[in-house]
């Protein structure tokens, strides 16, 4: 167990430091990385000191350790448009991200479990083929469109939902609903697949030998074994969530970390840009190992046969 | 006497054709494959079937309606956007911009990912260790997110898009051929060619190759959708291919402007085609992966 975990530990170390050196690899790659860190705009002097600041002048392995040596500190730099360090304003935006991360998860959750179970207790009729329709659509439609044609309805035509911003629960109905509706999709296919497989199990056989009824079955024995993939998933989802959202925070303006980015790409704010993407891998690399860990606590098979 | 007439049976050929059809064709997806096939004809013969100049408008001619619409002209059938450019042209010319990207980003990142993954999985020990750690990496980096830093080093163009979607999405394909070739090289066929003498680039060209293409088209096919959607959102996002080309994505970026006031048509026309499209390689990525690949079932 404790092998299993250090070994998970180290790979994830390995991620992280694989992250940055992609980071720091793709800012290079194009030439002067000066001329992204700097303003837009900005005198030669401005770029000497750039230069001077970063190492850029000095071998690149220097550069590598001056740059992680400011990421372990927290510092990301700062950004242009807003005049104060990447990691505060990221901090500031998170909350409004999670908020919105998780009333798409509670609505993806609410739609995809229930019609996942039907889709496997009626595998192969009419409901689980509405449910491969739902599927396919959840994986068809782009998000940001659900979002504007959302708009279109609720806020311009019905005038039910304001179409952007936050604040009140109202403003969270229209993002959730663009955010969560793939999420949705993906929870319905994993709970049909893991009900699926519980439902062929020897004690749901037994239970239903013993003369328990379809609904108690269903309920009581093999719904709460087919939850356990669903909820891990949920967990790495709605931090992936946290990191997909650019389009959706776009169209309704809604102030996260993923309009954050859209404002980076904007203005020309690159330290925001690597700052959101850094701490996005980062928190997902952070999340997988989190899950392998929980996984093996729960489940002896996996640290033991590996 | 029975035992000849069930051998005859057994040895009677079906017709040719009828065989043929049936192994190919049963199932095809009719409708997904017509609609593909129309948007690729309709990305072809753009110059031909476009009524007006996709990227010059008439300021006087701004926000027209469909022509069902009061105030519409069949002059322009789908309305007029901001600048007054002719929605169906730039919906016409948008296909020709949607097909090459996803077409060639789909090859590039297959290419990438599969030449990663045989070489992976084949060579084995710390090349397999190095390859399957840096996929492991940009598997933990929100796709989107890593074309949006992509693109704001390298600055917007098509080709530079058409690159960064490839750089972004072939961690897929080195995943599962690594997997695939992993199971092959304790093939047979693969161990006489080693006793036979062949160089390791040999086998993996000759013997290795040809039997994850199957595997490579198949995940190609699915990936069409979610490439072809990346770079809407990347052009939605302005990052993606500049103005003034006709890309749906930048379309909807440009509707966007006219939706508070009920301008519905910039909107729903270019996210009717993104869908059309993404649904109908989707199921015919679906076929395929029945049909060529039984062991991606799962998937």
């Amino acid at each position: 167990m404790k092998q299993y975990i250090a070994r998970r530990v180290v790979y994830s170390l390995l991620s992280l430091f694989l992250l940055s050196l992609t980071i720091f690899f793709f800012v290079r790659v194009t030439g002067d990385p000066a001329a992204l860190l700097v303003e837009p705009g900005a005198s030669p002097a401005d770029i000497a000191a750039v230069h001077h600041q970063f190492g850029l002048d000095r071998p690149l392995w220097v550069q590598y350790g001056l740059f992680m040596s400011s990421l372990l500190r927290g510092d990301l730099g700062q950004s242009f448009y807003y005049r104060v360090p990447v990691m505060s304003l990221y901090l500031e935006r998170l909350p409004n991200s999670l908020i919105l991360a998780a009333a798409a998860m509670i609505l993806s959750l609410v739609i995809g479990i229930p019609s996942g179970i039907l889709a496997a207790v009626r595998v192969g009729r009419f409901w689980d083929s509405i449910g491969k329709i739902f599927a396919l659509l959840g994986l068809s439609l782009p998000a940001f469109w659900v979002g504007l044609v959302m708009i279109l309805f609720f806020s311009v035509y019905l005038r039910w939902l304001p179409s952007s911003g936050a604040g009140t629960p109202l403003h969270l109905i229209m993002p959730a609903i663009a955010l969560g509706w793939a999420f949705a999709a993906a929870h319905m296919r994993l709970t049909r697949s893991a009900m699926l497989e519980v439902l062929g199990s020897e004690y749901i056989k037994l239970a239903r030998i013993k003369g328990l009824p379809q609904s108690l079955v269903i309920a009581k024995h093999a719904f709460k074994n087919a939850l356990i993939p669903v909820l891990t998933l949920a967990g790495v989802n709605l931090i992936i969530m946290v990191n997909v959202a650019v389009v959706v925070e776009t169209v309704f303006a809604w102030p996260g970390i993923g309009r954050l980015l859209y404002e980076g790409v904007t203005f020309r704010d690159f330290p925001v840009v690597q700052g959101v993407v850094l701490l996005g891998g980062a928190m997902i690399v952070v999340v997988n190992l989190l899950v392998d860990i929980l996984y093996a606590v729960i489940d002896p098979r996996i640290r033991l046969g590996s | 006497m029975t035992v000849t007439s069930s051998a005859d049976l057994v040895i009677a050929p079906r017709p040719r054709r009828a065989r043929l059809a049936s192994v190919r064709l049963d199932g095809f997806p009719v409708v997904p494959g017509l609609i593909l096939i129309t948007v690729a004809l309709v990305a072809i013969f753009a110059g031909q079937l476009a009524p007006h100049n996709p990227e010059i408008g008439s300021l006087s001619a701004r926000f027209r309606p469909p022509f069902w619409e009061a105030g519409g002209s069949t002059r322009h059938l789908l309305g007029t956007d901001q600048l007054g450019r002719d929605v169906l042209s730039r919906l016409i010319f948008g296909a020709r911009i949607s097909m090459v990207v996803g077409l060639t980003a789909v090859i590039f990142a297959g290419v990438l990912g599969t030449v990663l993954g045989i070489i992976s999985g084949y060579l084995g020990r710390w090349v397999d260790q190095v390859i399957m750690r840096l996929t492991d990496t940009w598997l933990a980096l929100p796709p989107l997110t890593f074309a949006i830093f992509l693109a704001a080093i390298v600055g917007p163009s098509m080709w530079n898009i058409v690159l960064i979607l490839g750089i972004t999405y072939w961690t897929r394909y080195a995943r599962i051929i690594r997997g695939e070739v992993l199971s092959l090289k304790e093939r047979e066929f693969v161990r006489l060619a080693i006793v036979a003498g062949c160089s390791k680039p040999t086998i993996m060209l000759r013997h290795i190759l040809p039997n994850v293409v199957n595997t490579a088209i198949v995940l190609g096919t699915l990936e069409l959708g979610v490439v072809i959607i990346a770079e809407a959102a990347l052009s939605f996002l302005g990052v993606g291919v500049p103005p003034p080309q006709p890309a749906w994505g930048l379309m909807l970026a440009d509707g966007k402007q006219g939706l508070m006031v009920g301008y519905w048509w910039l909107t729903v026309f270019p996210g009717c085609c993104i869908m059309l499209m993404v649904l109908s390689a989707n199921l015919l990525g679906d076929w395929l992966r029945v049909k060529l690949d039984p062991q991606l079932r799962q998937l």
